[in-house]
């Protein structure tokens, strides 16, 4: 009964965990806009504002995959059940 | 999810008396190095000052698209920094491609990019050493005011551990992903076959092929992408390390 509870709350945390990635999609949906409009500008620029922006959108990408660590620890490690 | 199993490296041998265990992590990125210094051994014998053969123009255009890199992002004065720059790179793509072929990829492993991440930042900090004296190192921290140091402290440990979760992150879910697909399609082709007579009914016909789309993705876009990221931020933490603005 206590293994299934502390499954099912490591279950319900990686999901909250996850939730991490609602910032980046936002932040890197903007910079693929921003890349658009500079292109659409500037359509010779086009080398360099992608790889600026698949640059940036890698580094946006950051605080979401903490998220996902999180939640991939939660699920395949499962460190609260060693605490029961 | 019966069949769904994520595991670390396997340990193959436990070296005795110091207690250090040989992972497949290790043993695979020694065959990648191996594989590695055999490339550049092959792409090297017999150079001439006016290239004749295929293989030494292909040998001299890498030296210059990591040599093109160094000096686009750092500026000119940092030619001893190409071979390790390249050395990253090309390890890192290695690593990861090896993938392909059903073997483990070292950098499925935190350690792995923890080593190259402690490596950059005693690069870094050397450079700061270098430029500043180890007074002005120190006399950094306490900069702009004195109550900062402690962040300052953090901001300093967590570039290193920052740059190497970032690509660990972005290389295992990839790995992650593709094995849940994978166990996904088998139950979903298992579901939509049930009614073929014996044992037709369980040949897994969605896992050919819409797997490998995704594993082109992840192993050969962020495969390759994520190296060039981490190349691109060792350079300019030692560049603006070593500037002495």
């Amino acid at each position: 009964m206590e293994r299934a509870i502390v499954l099912a709350g490591s279950a319900i945390g990686a999901g909250l965990a996850m939730i991490a990635g609602i910032g980046p999609g936002i932040g890197e949906g903007y910079a693929a806009g921003k890349a658009c409009e500079a292109i659409g500008r500037q359509p010779e620029a086009k080398g360099a504002v992608t790889s600026t922006l698949i640059l940036g959108c890698a580094l946006a990408e950051t605080t979401g995959l903490y998220g996902l660590i999180v939640a991939l620890i939660l699920m395949f490690v499962n460190p609260f059940l060693g605490k029961l | 999810m019966d069949n769904v199993s994520i595991t670390g490296a396997k340990i193959y041998y436990m070296i005795p008396g110091i207690n250090y265990p040989v992972t497949q992590t290790v043993v695979n990125a020694w065959i990648a190095m191996i594989v590695i210094v055999a490339v550049c051994i092959w792409l090297t014998r017999g150079l001439k000052v006016h290239a004749t053969t295929k293989r030494q123009a292909v040998a001299e255009m890498a030296v210059q698209m990591a040599q093109k890199l160094v000096a686009g992002n750092m500026g000119e004065g940092w030619g001893e920094f190409v071979p390790f720059i390249a050395a990253i790179l090309s390890m890192s793509v290695v690593s990861s491609f090896m993938s392909l072929t059903g073997a483990y990829s070292p950098t499925n492993d935190l350690n792995t990019f923890l080593a190259w991440s402690i490596v950059v930042f005693v690069l870094i900090t050397y450079h700061k050493i270098k430029t500043k004296g180890f007074g002005g190192y120190l006399k950094s921290f306490t900069e702009p005011i004195f109550v900062m140091t402690p962040m300052n402290i953090i901001s300093e440990i967590a570039t290193p551990v920052s740059m190497a979760l970032r690509h660990f992150a972005n290389i295992v879910s990839g790995y992650v992903i593709g094995l849940l697909l994978y166990a996904a399609l088998g139950a979903v082709s298992k579901m939509l076959l049930f009614w073929l007579p014996g044992s037709l009914s369980a040949i897994p016909i969605l896992q050919v092929g819409i797997p490998a789309v995704l594993n082109v993705y992840f192993t050969c876009f962020s495969g390759c992408v994520q190296p060039y990221i981490f190349c691109m931020l060792t350079m300019q933490f030692v560049s603006s390390a070593a500037s002495t603005d």
